[in-house]
């Protein structure tokens, strides 16, 4: 418990550089918020107003106090695009993005291990060759051609998943929040119909982001059961004539898993990254469309609560790691 | 060395090998890593297999129990475990014997053990897979077992992992996995390799009080002559997958017959050193790989090479228990 408090003080120097590092990039960044509120037909006073207004007039010293007293009483600034204070908009979408991702992840994770044990326990066998395939494949296919290819097939073509536009169908209404993840809320009443839909909605962005998660993950799967399965407590286990079953499971496997666990959290956040892209290619009201859009519109705030939203999700992220870390290997517990 | 005659009294014995060979396919060729070995063990005997490093002691060990990998397999000869023949076993009935009727341990415990299991739940699975134990029974008879191999507290050790525990401990909890199901034949490969004097001595002493309360035949393999002299009853002498001499210790130690053997017990005087270090024997271990190995693979190392020595070898029984395959013994 203590080594976790530790790891999470070790965090905040990263934190402190996350948004000392925003707040420069969303003023140095070209594109002049006042400008694009202004209008294309503005005058220089009016600009300048809204400038003054936006308190951006100030010297860059001045803003950065003001904004990380803001951040202190957890106050992100006002989106200008929405009007709403951003912790709010970031708030409202979490959910649809962490919904998406951890489906991605968990679809990736389902196919990926499987494939990866069986490719090391049978190498050279089909599904090592399906393994192989399968990584280079991942690796150099971008995430959005995968999205809009699965769009093209699966909805354009056999019309078997709805339109790309969101979370649930325009006419259906979301289940009463209670997590915010659509699959559970409607779960939680009962209402399979509307669970039905989430699922239709998800799937196809879920599957994109699944199989970004594939590679990485098959691959070091493959890669540390066989050097589990080369090691010299196996040997053991085999001289002691353990079923294949526990030498596999229990032995093999629960060893190979400590590198999966730690890559899993690597992949995770390469995944909030391809987020972004997917969410845009599937018009998902997550944060990551947020930030696009206001990226666009020149709009500060959003970004820079994006990108800290990020950095948080991210040690939160390795704090869990770190604790299923320890919950595995008792070595871990020690340090 | 056809027609091999074990040293040991047959009705006794828990283990017989006869011309037993093994080679493993690999891309730079055929390597014939064991070439009619022969030995017996008998019960509550402890037979060492010394040898210089790479001569074959570790392979016999995997062969006889069905662990070699994939590359090497069983190319002739019989072993009879109390009457089972092992080299026609199937997998899983070699399965279902290793571990139970035929145990190893192995050098370097602390890597031999699962790291994150604890080791009361190692020895415990070994305890459910042959002993049909349930749970609760295999955890109690695994802190019996540590308790049996001088494990201070073992209630509380069941619980440890490998990295809280010493080099001999974790040798000790090796030992005990080992002999939990009260194995015929203990195949110890280098136990004590890498483990300090004191605790060297502690661990061979355990093996020895097992075996003796139970029986067990020991196979222990060294390349520590000094070891093997205090430990064995009788020794073995491996050199390039042959089996080149075996008697009884005490005779082997006085009266060495092969040239090889002799070279062995000059390397290291007074037998109180051991063979890690041979540069005093002229000559490499030959390529096991080549095609056209003498019937003596000593021939190009030894200084009593007969015109004779090109003939097929055969063993030489010199006298009750010592057998040497040389066709010019010193
Ligand atoms: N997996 C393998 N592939 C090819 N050759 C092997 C393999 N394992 C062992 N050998 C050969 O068998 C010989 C004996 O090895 P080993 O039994 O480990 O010697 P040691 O007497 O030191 O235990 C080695 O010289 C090596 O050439
Ligand atoms: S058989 Fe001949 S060459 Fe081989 S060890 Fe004996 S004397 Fe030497
Ligand atoms: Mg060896």
């Amino acid at each position: 418990m203590r080594g976790l408090l530790l790891r999470l003080a070790g965090s905040l120097p990263a934190l402190v550089a996350v948004i000392i590092v925003t707040f420069v990039l969303t003023r140095v960044l070209p594109g002049d918020t006042a400008t694009y509120f202004a209008g294309p037909t503005a005058s220089a006073e009016s600009i300048a107003q809204i400038r003054a207004e936006l308190g951006l007039d100030r010297p860059l010293p001045e803003q950065f106090w003001s904004y990380v007293q803001a951040l202190v009483h957890g106050d992100l600034g006002m989106s200008l695009t929405t009007g709403q204070p951003v912790l709010t908009d970031i708030l409202a979408r979490l959910p649809a993005s962490a919904e998406l991702t951890l489906c991605g992840l968990l679809i990736g994770m389902a196919i990926a291990i499987p494939l990866g044990i069986i490719a090391a326990v049978r190498q050279g066998s089909l599904a090592d060759h399906a393994c192989r395939v399968i990584v280079t494949a991942g690796v150099s296919l971008p995430v959005f051609f995968t999205g809009l290819l699965l769009v093209y097939v699966f909805y354009f073509l056999l019309g078997w998943s709805p339109a790309p536009l969101g979370r649930l169908d325009a006419f259906a209404s979301p289940p009463p929040a209670v997590t915010g993840f659509y699959l559970i809320d409607a779960a939680l009443i009962g209402d399979w119909e509307t669970w039905r839909g989430a699922a239709a909605q998800l799937i196809l962005p879920a599957v994109t982001l699944g199989l970004f998660a594939l590679a990485p993950i098959a691959r070091i799967t493959r890669a540390s059961m066989l050097a589990v399965l080369g090691a010299e407590f196996i040997r053991t286990a085999r001289a002691s004539g353990l079923s294949s079953r526990t030498l596999i499971l229990t032995y093999a496997l629960r060893n190979a898993l400590l590198p999966v666990v730690t890559t899993l959290g690597m992949v995770f956040s390469f995944l909030l990254g391809a987020n972004v892209l997917v969410e845009k290619v599937f018009a998902w009201p997550g944060i990551g469309s947020y930030a696009v859009e206001a990226l666009i519109a020149s709009d500060g705030a959003p970004v820079q609560g994006f990108v800290l939203t990020m950095a948080i999700l991210y040690i939160l992220l390795n704090l869990a790691i770190d604790l299923v870390n320890r919950a595995l290997d008792p070595r871990a517990r020690h340090t | 060395m056809s027609a091999a005659t074990p040293a040991a009294a047959a009705s006794q014995s828990v283990l017989d090998v006869t011309d037993f060979s093994v080679e493993f396919r690999t891309r730079a060729g055929i390597v014939r890593a064991l070439d009619r070995v022969a030995f017996s063990v008998g019960r509550g005997e402890t037979m060492a297999l010394v040898g210089e490093s790479g001569s074959g002691k570790s392979v016999t060990a995997y062969a006889l129990l069905g662990l070699l990998d994939a590359a090497g397999r069983i190319t002739g000869g019989s072993a009879r475990l109390e009457g089972t023949e092992l080299t026609s076993a199937s997998p899983a009935a070699l399965s279902a014997i290793r571990g139970k009727r035929a145990a190893m341990i192995f050098q370097n415990p602390r890597a031999a053990l699962n790291p994150i299991r604890n080791v009361g739940k190692q020895i415990g699975d070994v305890l459910r897979r042959h002993a049909g134990l349930g749970a609760r029974a295999a955890a109690a008879e695994a802190i019996e077992m540590l308790r049996a191999v001088g494990i201070p507290d073992p209630a509380r050790r069941a619980g440890a992992y490998p990295f809280e525990l010493s080099g001999g401990m974790c040798q000790r909890v090796m030992i005990a996995i080992a002999v939990a199901t009260r194995p015929a034949l203990l195949i110890a490969d280098e136990p004590t390799t890498g483990l300090d004097v004191t605790t060297q001595a502690v661990v061979m002493d355990i093996m020895g009080r097992l075996a003796a309360e139970t029986g067990m035949a020991t196979i222990l393999i060294t390349h520590d002559l000094a070891l093997a002299a205090e430990r064995s009853g009788r020794i073995a002498v491996m050199h390039a997958g042959h089996i080149v001499e075996d008697a009884p210790t005490k005779t082997l130690l006085l009266y060495p017959r092969h040239p090889y053997t002799r070279r062995l017990l000059a390397a290291t005087p007074t037998a109180a050193g051991n063979l890690a270090d041979l540069r005093s024997i002229p000559g490499n271990l030959p390529d096991l790989r080549r095609d056209d190995l003498p019937p003596c693979r000593f021939a190009a190392r030894c200084d009593r090479r007969l015109p004779a020595c090109e003939a097929p070898m055969q063993w030489r029984e010199l006298e009750p228990h010592h057998r040497v395959a040389c066709w010019n013994p010193a």
